[in-house]
């Protein structure tokens, strides 16, 4: 047990802090800090700019997905050289807000299952930010059932013809490239007819739509695609197979891995200790200092629990379904710390211009956008699931469309 | 970074939990509830063949010196296996304090008695209602004299010696508090055994009227000498914890396989599933700030009194929480004296108080943050 760097990982620290010093978009430091979870926005500068500018000079130097394989744009890190990265990064990692699901999750599913010539021709770019990329999966009817899914794949020679509608895809309206997973066959149960592609997302025939979100933003979107085709050759894994590579992509998603999980908690415990309440200050206030301990150890075991994942990545472990845990905590965690902010403030916790709101209004931000982290990639309750089922070994949901041909679904109720 | 016990300790840790399997089961936690015996003394003493109490003392006074990460593993199987034994005030408390201030000849003493099981130490801190702190201490010490009385002192009862706090002035100052040694069959020292939630763990009220004592450490420095030993004692207790809330989500785990109802059993129900994974997501945040306190521990890192409280807090939390859920899924059964189930929500309850509660703590990490903030 040893919390402190190697000596390789200290030389590792001192290389990443001076390039950072050296390199990064330091006039935007102020910013960055002050944003929060919905709202990462620069007043003076497009930040989808000023995000692919970072992102590049760090490709440039070789500070891009460290962890990737060289030859895909990284550096061939270790997973606690990764956290070393994220820890030193500190703000400037909230520009890579933009890449985290072409990154995140697109990334390892092409290195999983695309071709070699594709992986070299399209994952640097990718790591350099250079090209965006989206995740194609959730559908109108869709939602938690990941796999009832209606877009239709259909072959045409050597291309393949897709038709329907996506829903809830973070950043398609800039997006270049997309992962996309299809119905190729309607006639057998609804996780075998399934297959997985990849595709331009310029391509004729894709509509993109912004969807205005509850809290005013708007970083999802609908995808409508009419007879978009796509050539066999960017295919992921074997026809009705997309289940299974779509399961690559999604235990991506659900690592959460780092010290980067946003529980609210940090932005929290600052606002207290500069805040002033009408006995004294808040910090001093026995109830408040109760609160801020319970969220101060949940905000802690999550760090530390992310710190005992990559120890056993380390090893050679692969990523289980018990890193579920990070987001379910930090999902329900954030919504609570920006209700209670709120209520800390009073009244005039009902205002959220930057320029009336306390601390520029950042916990009304993460009040509203809250809500989404508790669903998106996964759903609290389907998160519960998963720890019951593949961590505790409990019986799975019964699901009585399991062995049902897709197409004698019923798809209504009464 | 390595954040993990070592191979070395998880053999330690599998050889524990086997002793412990074999020497400890339910019914031997019963025994003592039963008031058979007031401690499992023939557990005791196999805790000392094994080497189990000696394992953070150095060799110079008795022990293996391996640790106190070793020292953590087996408090885990401590906590899981419920050991109805004085482990906690002996080894994380009596000796902690004895290693921190005791002078050569109270080490020499004292710690090889503890590492072979012959004297069993406690610290005697609480006077009725109320949390540590200096002010609520009134026993009196004067010309190294003691007058006044402790209640609840842990295995009070059964204890051969005690660390004792007591006043030496009234000036309002921290300094006020110094700690002495007692041997507890010391003419004057009267002990009676008091009910608990938890009759698993002796409780005592120990009356000292007139007793010759032998201070501990520095005079002036008692009061943070107690808080460093109460720091490390939490990170060993937040291991108990842990074992019990890992025990008790077990428990509750295998029910919900076993048990039908509805023709179904019961863990396939979603209010069930959730229930036991909020239970694993709260013994897991609590396995995890124990580690960093495991880490802070063994090092003597500048973190530790930070670390301490939130493994505390953490592992309180998932104990409580994971023993009463266990009940919950249990059912009506769970209410039964002859299933296990009181027996963690019983220890859970009493262990969450024992070293100053929930909301002491919570003052407590929330100071140090402040503290270390301003810095």
């Amino acid at each position: 047990m040893n919390f402190d760097d190697t000596p390789q990982e200290a030389e590792f620290r001192a290389k990443a802090r001076e390039w950072i010093a050296a390199n990064a978009p330091h006039e935007y430091a102020d910013e960055l800090k002050k944003a929060s979870l919905g709202r990462v926005q620069l007043k003076h500068a497009n930040i989808l700019e000023v995000a692919k500018v970072w992102q590049k000079k760090k490709a440039d130097a070789g500070w891009a997905v460290p962890h990737w394989p060289k030859d895909y744009g990284g550096r061939g890190a270790s997973p606690i050289e990764r956290v070393i990265w994220q820890q030193e990064e500190g703000v400037f990692g909230k520009l890579g807000a933009l890449f985290i699901i072409g990154q995140g999750m697109c990334g390892p599913t092409m290195m999983a299952y695309a071709s070699e010539e594709h992986k070299r021709h399209y994952l640097p770019p990718l790591a350099s930010g250079e090209k965006v990329w989206c995740q194609l999966f959730s559908e109108p009817a869709g939602g938690s059932d990941v796999a009832g899914l209606r877009t239709r794949a259909e072959k045409d020679g050597d291309d393949w013809v897709i038709n329907g509608q996506k829903i809830w895809t973070s950043g398609a309206h800039y997006s270049d490239y997309g992962i996309l997973i299809t119905r190729t066959d309607p006639t057998v149960p609804k996780h075998k007819g399934l297959t997985m592609f990849f595709l331009d997302m310029k391509s004729p025939g894709v509509e993109i739509k912004p969807i205005k979100q509850a809290n005013g933003q708007s970083e999802f979107n609908e995808v409508y695609f009419t007879d978009v085709r796509i050539p066999d050759h960017q295919r992921l894994g074997a026809v009705g197979d997309g289940w299974n590579v779509s399961l690559t992509t999604l235990m991506n998603e659900r690592m959460a891995i780092g010290a980067g999980v946003a529980t609210g908690f940090p932005e929290l415990f600052d606002f207290v200790s500069n805040l002033t309440l009408e006995d004294g200050p808040a910090i001093d206030n026995p109830a408040v200092r109760s609160r801020l301990a319970t969220y101060a150890v949940r905000a802690s075991g999550l760090r530390y629990t992310s710190f005992r994942s990559i120890s056993a990545l380390s090893r050679g472990e692969r990523p289980g379904p018990e890193n579920s845990i990070g987001k379910l905590v930090a999902g329900a965690m954030t919504q609570e710390v920006a209700t209670y902010a709120l209520d800390l403030q009073g009244a005039a916790g009902v205002l959220n211009s930057p320029e009336d709101a306390e601390v520029a209004g950042k916990f009304q931000a993460m009040l509203l956008r809250s809500p989404a982290t508790r669903v998106e990639g996964g759903t609290d309750e389907i998160l519960r699931n998963i720890i019951a089922e593949r961590v505790l070994g409990l019986p799975g949901d019964i699901r009585v469309d399991k062995d049902v041909p897709f197409n004698k679904i019923p798809t209504r109720g009464r | 970074m390595n954040f993990d016990f070592s191979d070395d300790q998880k053999q330690l840790r599998d050889e524990a939990r086997r002793f412990l399997t074999e020497k400890c089961p339910p019914k031997a936690v019963r025994a003592v509830i039963d008031g058979q015996a007031p401690y499992d003394r023939e557990l005791w003493k196999g805790l000392a063949d094994m080497g189990f109490l000696g394992v953070a003392i150095p060799e110079a006074y008795g022990g293996s010196g391996a640790g106190h990460l070793e020292l953590c593993v087996i408090a885990e199987e401590m906590g899981r296996a419920l050991a109805p034994v004085p482990f906690s005030s002996t080894v994380y408390l009596a000796a902690e304090a004895l290693l921190l201030a005791g002078s050569d000849a109270q080490k020499q003493k004292w710690l090889p008695a503890i590492a072979q099981g012959h004297a069993v130490g406690t610290l005697a801190l609480f006077e009725g209602t109320g949390n540590p702190s200096p002010k609520a201490i009134k026993l009196t010490a004067s010309n190294g004299v003691l007058n006044g009385t402790k209640k609840p002192v842990a295995d009070g009862a059964i204890a051969d010696f005690a660390i004792v706090a007591a006043r030496t002035a009234s000036t309002g100052r921290d300094s006020d508090i110094a700690l002495f040694l007692v041997d507890l069959t010391s003419e004057g020292v009267e002990a009676k055994a008091l009910t608990s939630i938890d009759p698993s763990r002796n409780q005592a009220e120990i009356t000292f009227t007139n007793v010759k004592a032998e201070p501990l450490g520095n005079a002036a420095e008692g009061w943070s000498i107690l808080s460093q030993v109460l720091d490390r004692a939490a990170v060993l207790v937040g291991f108990e914890q842990v074992g019990g809330s890992d025990r008790a989500l077990e428990m509750g785990r295998d029910y919900a396989l076993d048990r039908i109802a509805f023709g179904r059993q019961i863990g396939s129900f979603q209010a069930v599933k959730h229930m036991l994974a909020d239970m694993y997501v709260s013994a897991t945040l609590a396995r995890s700030n124990c580690y960093y306190g495991a880490w802070a521990l063994s090092t003597n890192a500048a973190e530790l009194p930070e670390a301490a409280a939130a493994a505390r807090i953490s592992a309180t939390q998932a104990f409580q929480h994971c023993s009463k859920n266990n009940i919950q899924v249990h059912g009506g059964m769970g209410f039964t004296w002859e299933f296990d189930c009181h027996l963690y929500y019983r220890r859970s309850n009493a262990i969450a108080v024992g070293l100053g509660s929930l909301s002491y703590w919570e003052d407590q990490l929330i100071e140090r943050m402040r503290q270390k903030n301003a810095a």
